[in-house]
C-alpha cells in the first residue's frame, strides 16, 4: 500500500491486503489453540481428570469465536483471487489452482467436519473418539495451511513450471517441486509456528490475567505450563525457519532482501543491522546516509543471506544498475542484468509472444520456432516487460525494514519471555511477580504485531511481483473501474471492523465468565 | 493429434465439478432454513432449536462452496478469471451473503455481541434469500450466456494485458435481470427452503415445529415446482450454444439442451429419476407423518442439479458462452488446466470417496439422537 492512491492496481492491492491482514488476525490463533487443545484434551483422555475437561473446554469457546471469523474472511480471499487479479488467475492458474483446490478436499472437509464432532460431541461419541476429532481438528487446520502457504510461496519463487506460449500461461511440469521447494517448506514451517507462538503467548496473557484476579488458579497455571513449553519450542523452530526464510530470500529475492535491511548500496562482509533508523525520504541514488541511526553486528548479514561471512551482498543501487557477481538456482556464477536490461529482455519475450501467435495463425513454423526460441532464451525476464521505469521495482523500503525489525526483535523477546517463565515454574515453585502477568497480558497484542508485520515484510517486500520475476501487479489486475474496487474495499472494511468488534467484546467477556461451569 | 487422456480428464474435472455443485444446491437447505427461522419458530426456545439444527451443518455447505471454487479455479482457470473479474458485482454479492452468515451461528447467542441477536438473525436472512437466489442466478447464465470477450493476445498489449473483459458496465448485475436467470435463482431458493423443512421434519423432534413445517412445505413447494418448470421447459424450447466438434467453432443450436438430454441417454434417467425423487420426498411428506422425506428430495436434488450441470458442459457444448462474441465461449476444452495438472488432481480426487466416509461417519455419530427442548437446555455449546 505504498503508494495509496485512486488507481485500480492499488486500489486491488488495498482490498487483497486489507482482506489478508483480517484474515490473519484469526487464522495464527487457530492454528496453535488447535494443538493446545488438543494436547489438554490428551491429558484428559490420560488421567481422567475432569479439571482437564474444564480446561480444554474453556479454550475451545475461545477457538470457536475465533474460528468463524477467520473462515468468513478465507472465503472472501480466495474468490479475490479472480474477482481482483483475473489475469494472475489466468496466468498461473494451471499451477496456483491445484493446492487451492487440494486444500478444499483434504483440509477444508476434514476442519469442517471434526469440529462439529469436537463441539457437539462431548455426550454424543466415545472419549477416544472425540479426542481423535480434536486432533483432526488440529490437523485439518495446519493442513489448511499448507497448501495456500506453499502457493504463496510459489508466487516468492515460481519452481516446477514452464511458459507455454501456445496457451499463453504457465503451466506446472513438477508437482513435487511446486510442494517441496525450499522456499514453501520454511514458508510453511514459520508461518505455522508463528501461530503456535501467537497462540501460546494468548493463553499465557489470559491466565496471567485469571491469576492477577485470583480466579481459576489451577485452570491457569496448567495452562500456562503447557502452552509455555510449547510455546518454547515452537519460538526456537521460529527462529531456525526465520533464518532458513532470510537465506531463501537472498537467494531468490534480493530486492526485498535490501529492503529488510535498508541496503542501497552493496557490499562485501555485510553488517546485520540490529536497530535502526532510516532517513525519512532516501532514494537508491542520492547519496544520503541510509540511516540516522543504527546498531549493527559486523559480518552477519553476509553469514546469514549466502553463509559466508565474506559475502557479497547487493543493495538496491546494484540490483538497478546490475555488474554485480551471483550465483543462480543452477549453481551458476553470472553478472548481474540491470533492471533497464532486464526490462528489455522482457519486452522481447513479450513481442516474441505475440510473433508466436501471428506465426502461428499464419501456419509458419519455422516463425513458430524462432519466435519460441527468443521466448525461452528471455522468459526469465518476461514480467519485466510490463516495467518501464527501472525504479518501479523497488518495494517500500522503510515499511518493510520497519516490519522486519520489528518481527524479529519481538521473536527473539517471545523466546526469553518463555524461557523466563518456564525458569519460573520450575526452579521458582510458580512464583510469577504481579509485574511479570501485566507482561504476560502485554505479549499477546505484542504477538499479533509480530504476526502481521511477518506478512507485511514477505508482501511488501517483493513488489511490485504478483509472480516473482513473471508478473508484476499491474498486469495482473482485473479489468474494472476503480470506484467499484474502492466500494468493495469500503464495504469490506465496515464489515470486517464491526465483526472484529463484536468478537473482541464476546471473546472479552467469555473470558471474563472463564469456563461454564466454574472449575477451580 | 486427438488426446484421450487429456479429453478424459476434461470431461472427469467437469463431473467433478457438477458433483460439487450439485452437491453445494443440496446443501443450501441451511440458506433456506435461515429464512423460516421465523416462520416456523415462534417462541425463543423454538427458534433456537432451528438455528441450532442449522447451526451444526453451515460449515458443510460453506466448505463445498470454498471446494468448489477452489475446484473451478484448479480445472477451469479461464471461466475462473472471467467470470470472477467480469462478473464482479453479482460475485462480491455472494460473498459478502456469505461473510456475514460465516459468524452469525456462533456469535447470536453470546452475550455482548455487539449488534445484537437479532441483528445476526438478520444476517443468516440475509445469506438465505440473497445467497441462494444470486447463486441459482449466476448458474443460469451457464445457459442463457454473458457478455464477455477473452483473448489471450491481448497478454502482448503492454498497456492493457487483460484477458477477459466484460462488455457491459453492469458487470453481472444484469445477469439478475434476465427472467430465465431469475426462475432458476427463485427456484434454488424454493428448493433451498423445501430441503430446510424436510431437514426440520426429520432431525428436530418437536410437534408444533413438525405441524408447521408440513404446512410450510406446500406453500414452498408450489412457488418451487412453478420457478423450477418456468426454467426447465424455457431450458429445452430455447436454442443453445453448441461447439462444432470438427472446427471448434461456436454455433447456435434449436433446442440444444433438450437435444443433450436425449443424446445421453444416462443423463436423461438421472435427470428423470431427481425429479421424480424430489416430487416423492415432497408428496409423501405432504400427505402422511413421514421424516424421510429429506432424504428423497436431497437425492433427487443432487441427480437433477448434476444432471443439468452436465448437459451445460458436455456433448459439444459451450458451458459458458459469451453473447457478446460467440467464439469467445467456454467449453471445457479452451478453458481447461492442463493435463499434467488435471492428472495431479485426479490424483488428489481419488481421496474423495474417503472424505464422504468419514463425513458420514461423523454426521451419523452426532446425529443419532433428534434435537429437542432437553438437549437445548443442556448443550454447553449451543448457536
Amino acid at each position: 500500500m505504498e503508494h495509496f492512491d485512486l488507481s485500480l492496481v492499488n486500489w486491488s492491492r488495498a482490498q487483497f491486503a486489507l482482506t489478508a491482514m483480517y484474515h490473519w488476525v484469526f487464522v495464527p490463533l487457530t492454528l496453535g489453540l488447535a494443538f493446545i487443545m488438543a494436547f489438554m484434551e490428551t491429558i484428559y483422555y490420560k488421567t481422567d481428570d475432569e479439571e482437564w475437561k474444564r480446561i480444554t473446554k474453556f479454550w475451545m469457546t475461545l477457538f470457536g469465536i475465533n474460528f468463524a471469523i477467520g473462515v468468513a474472511t478465507g472465503i472472501i480471499l480466495e474468490f479475490e483471487f479472480g474477482t481482483n487479479w483475473s489475469n494472475y488467475s489466468w496466468f498461473v492458474g494451471d499451477i496456483f489452482g491445484a493446492p487451492l483446490a487440494i486444500e478444499g478436499i483434504m483440509a477444508f472437509f476434514m476442519e469442517s467436519t471434526f469440529i462439529a464432532v469436537m463441539f457437539f460431541g462431548w455426550n454424543k461419541v466415545s472419549k477416544k473418539f472425540h479426542l481423535v476429532s480434536t486432533w483432526l481438528v488440529a490437523l485439518g487446520a495446519n493442513l489448511s495451511a499448507l497448501w495456500i502457504l506453499v502457493a504463496n510461496a510459489w508466487m516468492q519463487y515460481p519452481a516446477g513450471m514452464y511458459f507455454n506460449p501456445d496457451t499463453a500461461r504457465n503451466e506446472m511440469h513438477n508437482f513435487w517441486e511446486v510442494l517441496f521447494s525450499p522456499v514453501a517448506i520454511n514458508k510453511f514451517l514459520h508461518t505455522i509456528t508463528s501461530g503456535y507462538v501467537l497462540a501460546a503467548l494468548f493463553v499465557i496473557g489470559i491466565s496471567a490475567w485469571f491469576l492477577l484476579k485470583g480466579r481459576h488458579i489451577l485452570l491457569s497455571k496448567r495452562s500456562i505450563i503447557i502452552a509455555s513449553v510449547f510455546g518454547l519450542i515452537s519460538s526456537l523452530f521460529l527462529a531456525l525457519t526465520g533464518d532458513g526464510s532470510a537465506y531463501q530470500v537472498a537467494q531468490k529475492q534480493p530486492m526485498k532482501l535490501a529492503a529488510m535491511e535498508g541496503l542501497y548500496e552493496g557490499t562485501e562482509r555485510a553488517s546485520l543491522i540490529v536497530i535502526g533508523a532510516l532517513t525519512p525520504g532516501k532514494e537508491y541514488n542520492d547519496n544520503k546516509d541510509p540511516f540516522i541511526f543504527k546498531i549493527q553486528i559486523p559480518k552477519l548479514l553476509s553469514f546469514l543471506g549466502y553463509r559466508s561471512s565474506d559475502a557479497f551482498v547487493p543493495g538496491v543501487e546494484d540490483i538497478i544498475k546490475g555488474e554485480y557477481t551471483y550465483t543462480d538456482k543452477d549453481g551458476n556464477q553470472k553478472v548481474a542484468l540491470s533492471a533497464e536490461q532486464k526490462i528489455e529482455h522482457g519486452k522481447i519475450a513479450i513481442q516474441a509472444l505475440a510473433d508466436y501467435k501471428n506465426a502461428r495463425e499464419a501456419g509458419d513454423s519455422a516463425a513458430m520456432a524462432y519466435h519460441r526460441k527468443l521466448i525461452d532464451e528471455n522468459f526469465e525476464y518476461f514480467g519485466y516487460g510490463y516495467l518501464n521505469d527501472p525504479n518501479s521495482i523497488i518495494p517500500n523500503v522503510p515499511l518493510t525494514f520497519y516490519s522486519f525489525h520489528i518481527m524479529v526483535g519481538l521473536g527473539f523477546l517471545f523466546i526469553a519471555f518463555f524461557i523466563l517463565i518456564l525458569y519460573l515454574i520450575y526452579f521458582r515453585s510458580f512464583k510469577i511477580n504481579k509485574w511479570l502477568l501485566r507482561l504476560s497480558i502485554l505479549m499477546i497484542p505484542l504477538a499479533y504485531i509480530a504476526s502481521q508485520a511477518g506478512w507485511i515484510v514477505a508482501e511488501v517486500g517483493r513488489q511490485p511481483w504478483v509472480i516473482q520475476d513473471v508478473l508484476p501487479n499491474v498486469a495482473a489486475v482485473s479489468r474494472i473501474d476503480a470506484s467499484a474496487v474502492q466500494v468493495t474495499f469500503f464495504l469490506f472494511f465496515i464489515i470486517f471492523t464491526t465483526l472484529l468488534i463484536a468478537e473482541l467484546r464476546i471473546m472479552f467477556t467469555q473470558i471474563k465468565k472463564g469456563p461454564k461451569d466454574g472449575g477451580n | 493429434m486427438i488426446d484421450t487422456t487429456f479429453i478424459f480428464l476434461q470431461h472427469y474435472w467437469w463431473f467433478i465439478i457438477s458433483l460439487l455443485g450439485a452437491l453445494l444446491v443440496f446443501l443450501l437447505f441451511v440458506q433456506g432454513g435461515q429464512t423460516l427461522i421465523y416462520t416456523i419458530g415462534k417462541t425463543e426456545t423454538e427458534r433456537t432449536m432451528l438455528v441450532n439444527a442449522l447451526g451444526r451443518k453451515w460449515e458443510f455447505t460453506f466448505t463445498t462452496l470454498v471446494t468448489f471454487g477452489g475446484a473451478f479455479f484448479a480445472s477451469f482457470p479461464l471461466f475462473y478469471s472471467t467470470s470472477f473479474g467480469g462478473a464482479y458485482w453479482v460475485w462480491m454479492a455472494i460473498l459478502f451473503c456469505f461473510v456475514i452468515q460465516a459468524v452469525s451461528y456462533e456469535y447470536r447467542s453470546k452475550p455482548n455481541n455487539f449488534l445484537g441477536a437479532r441483528t445476526f438473525e438478520i444476517f443468516l436472512f440475509v445469506n438465505g434469500l440473497l445467497g441462494t437466489v444470486l447463486l441459482g442466478t449466476a448458474v443460469a447464465t451457464f445457459f442463457t450466456g454473458s457478455q464477455f470477450s477473452v483473448s489471450k493476445i491481448n497478454l502482448t498489449n503492454l498497456s492493457n494485458p487483460v484477458i477477459s473483459s466484460w462488455e457491459t458496465p453492469w458487470h453481472g448485475l444484469e445477469a439478475a435481470l434476465n427472467l430465465h436467470n431469475l426462475s432458476l435463482g427463485l427456484a434454488v431458493f424454493f428448493l433451498a427452503r423445501v430441503l430446510a423443512i424436510l431437514y426440520f421434519m426429520n432431525h428436530v423432534n418437536h410437534d408444533q415445529i413438525n405441524a408447521r413445517s408440513r404446512k410450510q412445505l406446500l406453500y414452498n413447494a408450489i412457488p418451487f415446482l412453478f420457478f423450477f418448470l418456468t426454467f426447465v421447459i424455457w431450458l429445452f424450447i430455447r436454442d443453445g450454444f453448441a461447439v462444432n466438434p470438427t472446427n471448434g467453432l461456436v454455433f447456435m443450436q434449436k433446442n440444444k439442451y433438450l437435444l443433450n438430454l436425449i443424446q445421453m441417454p444416462v443423463v436423461l434417467i438421472m435427470f428423470l429419476t431427481g425429479v421424480v425423487l424430489v416430487l416423492w420426498g415432497i408428496t409423501k411428506s405432504l400427505l402422511k407423518t413421514y421424516t424421510k422425506g429429506i432424504w428423497f428430495t436431497g437425492f433427487g436434488t443432487v441427480l437433477t442439479v448434476l444432471s443439468l450441470f452436465l448437459i451445460a458442459g458436455y456433448n459439444n457444448t459451450a458451458y459458458y458462452p459469451s453473447t457478446f462474441n460467440l467464439q469467445h465461449s467456454l467449453t471445457i476444452f479452451n478453458s481447461s488446466s492442463s493435463k499434467f495438472t488435471l492428472t495431479v488432481m485426479s490424483f488428489v480426487s481419488l481421496l474423495v470417496p474417503f472424505v464422504v466416509a468419514y463425513i458420514w461417519y461423523a454426521w451419523k455419530s452426532i446425529n443419532v439422537k433428534k434435537i429437542d427442548e432437553e438437549e437445548i437446555r443442556t448443550e454447553t455449546h449451543v448457536y
